[in-house]
């Protein structure tokens, strides 16, 4: 039921003029976004088809390329199994680092601090990676090479430290060890992030029934954050998976498939064999290192892609 | 300059939820006309509708006629850009532009529609806006400073200041003193009396001792039921709504036995 | 829980429980202290030293506690404990680092090693890095050039005309997956990219920016996103409601507001991949010269001469190698500074 009351008034004057709904300027700059948006997809999709077309002569050339394997597939393998070998350890001795700064930035510091030690985590992360690979091939390696030492001395009798110990620390270790320094930043920041949002009532509430500061994060942080700390370790290995120039550097390489990390002989990574090959790579050559490429594109793509996702899901979750 | 708005058969929407159903109204020249109703009856998204400010959110559409001096504001011929000159909007909460000083925001409307124009010209319209809304005196020694400096009544007679400096044929009021204290209430309400002898006012207000004191007409908007959209119930002189309404509903709710 | 009732007495009730004193920590940390100095004594190494204090410190405190207290106070004291020995710890590569490049990359420094190439460098002959660090700024600035519009436009699209559409949403997942693209693989595709238009051979400056720039996009997008998404609708609101069209809305009003945001990210962004060598490697080459032009030859970079002259394994190129490095840090640990103040002098404006 709607009452009008309409009243006579006079209508004065001119007309608004009309006009075109967008105008000229409206679409020159919205097709300017779009387009932005739509090159950044086309470059994604370019990366994947150029790898393809130029690595793909590579799965099938000379077999003196694959030396000493005979197929694409025994060359790569090696190197892909060094690649998750030197991915995997950096993430076991990085992680429960990461945890437990995100936390100390989050919860622990006096209010004081915490914001210096985060621009000073994030510092780590604006080393740039070559600087990584010299700090770490000269001198943390000579202190691994000292640890390597006593390693298969005592605990010898585990695969990972059987030996014989290379004391120049041109190993896998020295390699894994300057790969989590490099993932710890962007790990650590990402739980920072997912541990600040926990809401503050959660929080209160579990202190309100009497939990000590440990029992809290338990029971109201890391539940809510799970799935966030997952996409941050995620994101991490994708990092470490892709990293070159330190274990370029680092790595004194040679094609085997050894869990030995302490001694001379270890596997290369994808990315750290194409960075050392690529100088003296024939056309042939270069096609099967630009083949190995793709296949470290698609295994980190997927790595992140699976990041994304759990911490997309995560979010959803929270929101709901 | 000022005109008046004819409403037929108004429909608003957001995606398929639809907020108001069926207005029709005709808005005086030179008037105040003032919205009361409870939270959610869609007073404030039926103001956005009138210089379709609504349209910026996603998916919010109109169905039915706004006929401003004889011209339809939901032609497709018009550009929303342009009825929005016509048709100015205050803000519930003051929003100065950060980045630029007392000058530069009122100007803004003209600056940012990159009308080119002398010193002297850009000098007379900020000392005609900020007079016009009774900021004159306060400001004019301290054109330069930030917007965003000022109190919060300010700010708001800032943003008036702002929305008359285009020169529109309408100003649309979306709870102007909602978020200010009683001294700069009676400020902006004083202003509001002043205004009307230029302007066609539309004012969203929450109070209705505020909609009985600055407005010669007054819409009562309520929701037939929760989850229902939005209607107008009455629009009634503003003496004779708030002495003997035609609605029982309307009385109601302005002598507050209402929920 | 019926059972609490028949309880005689619920000593829970007491508020004062037997409490460690406020200069436990303290002193447990004193004590973990004198017994690491003291294995330092007996002839450990440092790691080894600062090791034993940190587990003293970590079973003595949750022990003490636990006698003291009660099992759950210790398992927070241990918690405690752990939080701070784990940022301790993370501290020491990055003044270990810092220490090492500076100390021996100080004594490279000089004004012939920044103004001199290595073009027919011999022996013990002084060269430098001139020809990197051009090769450097002409590279990055290029990537800079043809990331930041992208960047920011595409952030814009996501913001402001995007909204919720699907291929916002698509895109919003694509740049966050392409933030992970190991550096190696965006200068694979670099090169790749040229070897299809100019052959198998080439190798030249401006592979290496478009190679950044794959690294650098995603990081501009989503600072710059961050930034657009802070200006309050309000702002929008009021230029609209003024007759302003969207796009001058955008430019004058929602950018301005956070100019300073994204400065900072791009700023940001830049000191990411001005450190980055994998892709300048492979698609830009090395040289020993000098090339002022990206679109023709060989260009070296700063990483990428820290590189070779590491692998050079002369004392001359490692110690070029720490001097490169020495000045690497210093441009990147600049800009973040640089971007820091930046973000601080439009801070207060932006704040509401």
């Amino acid at each position: 039921m709607t009452s009008t009351a309409t009243r006579p008034d006079p209508r004065p004057e001119a007309e608004p003029d009309a006009k075109p709904p967008l105008a000229l300027g409206d679409r020159v700059f919205k097709a300017l976004s779009v387009g932005s948006g739509a090159l950044i997809m086309v470059a994604l999709a370019g990366v994947f088809i150029f790898l393809a077309l130029e690595g793909y002569p590579g799965l099938s050339v000379d077999e003196d390329f694959y030396n000493p394997a005979t197929t694409f597939l025994g060359y790569a393998g090696p190197l892909l199994f060094g690649t998750v070998l030197a991915a995997v350890i950096a993430l076991v001795i990085a992680v429960p680092f990461a945890i437990g700064i995100a936390l100390f930035i989050s919860h622990y510091a006096p209010r004081r601090l915490a914001v210096p030690v985060a621009y000073l985590i994030d510092l780590l992360a604006a080393v740039p990676s070559v600087v990584f690979g010299l700090w770490g091939g000269r001198e943390l390696a000579q202190h691994i090479g000292g640890a390597s030492v006593w390693l298969e001395e005592h605990l010898g009798f585990i695969p990972l430290f059987a030996g014989p110990a290379a004391k120049s620390g041109s190993t896998m270790l020295t390699a894994a060890v300057v790969l989590a320094i490099m993932i710890l930043p962007i790990t650590t920041a990402i739980c920072r992030e997912v541990f600040a949002q926990t809401p503050r009532l959660h929080e209160e509430a579990a202190l309100a029934l009497g939990a000590t500061r440990w029992e809290m994060i338990r029971t109201a942080v890391f539940p809510y954050a799970r799935s966030g700390m997952v996409s941050a370790v995620m994101l991490g290995l994708g990092r470490a998976l892709g990293e070159t120039m330190a274990v370029a550097m680092i790595l004194s390489a040679s094609p085997v498939v050894t869990l030995n990390i302490i001694s001379g002989q270890s596997p290369a990574t994808i990315a750290s064999n194409i960075a050392s090959n690529y100088k003296e790579a024939s056309p042939d050559g270069q096609a099967v290192l630009i083949a190995t490429g793709l296949v470290l594109f698609a295994f980190t793509f997927g790595v992140n892609f699976l990041a994304r996702y759990l911490a997309g899901r995560g979010q959803r979750r929270m929101a709901r | 300059m000022a005109k008046s708005i004819d409403v037929s058969d108004l429909d608003i929407y957001y995606g398929s939820f639809k907020a108001v159903e069926g207005v029709n109204m005709t808005i005086r020249a030179r008037a105040v006309t003032a919205f009361i109703g409870p939270s959610g009856c869609g007073k404030s998204t039926f103001l956005r509708s009138l210089n379709r400010m609504h349209e910026v959110i996603p998916g919010a559409r109109v169905e039915g006629k706004v006929v401003v001096d004889g011209q339809s504001l939901y032609d497709p011929s018009v550009d929303p850009v342009a009825v929005r000159r016509q048709i100015g909007m205050v803000f519930q909460r003051p929003n100065p532009f950060p980045t630029m000083s007392i000058y530069d925001n009122v100007l803004a409307g003209n600056r940012l529609n990159s009308k080119r124009m002398k010193k002297s010209e850009a000098d007379t319209i900020v000392e005609k806006s900020l007079k016009g809304a009774n900021l004159w005196n306060e400001v004019k020694d301290r054109l330069g400073k930030p917007g965003m400096g000022l109190s919060g009544g300010q700010q708001q007679r800032l943003c008036i200041a702002r929305a008359i400096a285009v020169e529109p044929q309408v100003l649309l009021m979306d709870e102007p003193c909602s978020a200010l204290d009683p001294i700069s209430t009676s400020a902006i309400e004083d202003l509001i009396h002043e205004l009307k002898s230029d302007y066609t006012i539309v004012i969203v207000t929450h109070n209705m001792q505020q909609a009985a004191r600055v407005s010669d007409d007054t819409g009562f908007f309520n929701l037939k039921a929760t989850g229902e959209p939005g209607h107008l119930v009455e629009f009634n002189a503003t003496k004779k709504m708030f002495s003997s309404p035609d609605e029982s509903s309307t009385e109601a709710y302005i002598s507050g036995r209402f929920g | 829980m019926t059972a609490l009732d028949t309880r005689p007495e619920r000593p829970e009730t007491r508020l004062s429980k037997p409490r460690l004193p406020q200069w436990a920590p303290l002193l447990v940390l004193a004590v973990a202290a004198a017994l690491g100095a003291l294995a330092w004594l007996i002839g450990a190494n440092t790691a080894l030293s600062v090791l034993v204090a940190v587990v003293a410190y970590l079973v003595v405190m949750p022990v003490w506690s636990g006698v003291v207290e009660s099992r759950r106070a210790a398992i927070d004291r241990l918690a405690t404990g752990l939080v701070w020995s784990a940022f301790l710890v993370a501290l020491v590569p990055l003044v270990w680092l810092i220490v090492t490049v500076v100390s021996n990359g100080i004594s490279t420094i000089n004004p012939e090693f920044l103004t001199y190439d290595m073009r027919g460098v011999l022996g013990n002959e002084q060269g430098g890095l001139y020809h990197a660090l051009i090769g450097t700024l002409l590279i990055t600035g290029l990537a800079a050039l043809i990331s930041v519009p992208v960047g920011i436009l595409a952030a814009v699209y996501l913001v402001e005309y995007g909204a919720k559409s699907r291929m916002a949403r698509i895109l919003t997942f694509l740049v966050d997956v392409m933030t992970g693209i190991p550096s190696i693989v965006a200068g694979l595709f670099a090169l790749s990219l040229f070897v299809l238009i100019f052959g198998p051979a080439v190798r030249l400056g401006f592979g290496g920016s478009v190679a950044l720039s794959l690294l650098m996009i995603p990081t501009v997008v989503r600072s710059t996103e961050e930034m657009l998404r802070l200006v309050p609708d309000d702002l929008r609101e009021a230029s609209y409601a003024l007759g302003v069209p969207k796009w001058r809305t955008i430019l004058k009003v929602v950018v301005p507001t956070c100019v300073g945001g994204i400065v900072t990210g791009v700023v940001l962004a830049i000191s990411r991949v001005i450190g980055e060598t994998a892709p300048l490697l492979v698609v830009a080459g090395f040289t020993s010269s000098v090339n002022m032009n990206p679109f023709d030859g060989r260009m070296m970079t700063l990483p990428v001469f820290i590189y070779t002259q590491y692998t050079a394994s002369t004392a001359q190129g490692l110690s070029y190698a720490w001097g490169g490095a020495l000045v690497l840090i210093v441009i990147v640990m600049a800009l973040n500074i640089v971007a820091r103040i930046i973000g601080k002098i439009f801070a207060p404006k932006t704040g509401r």
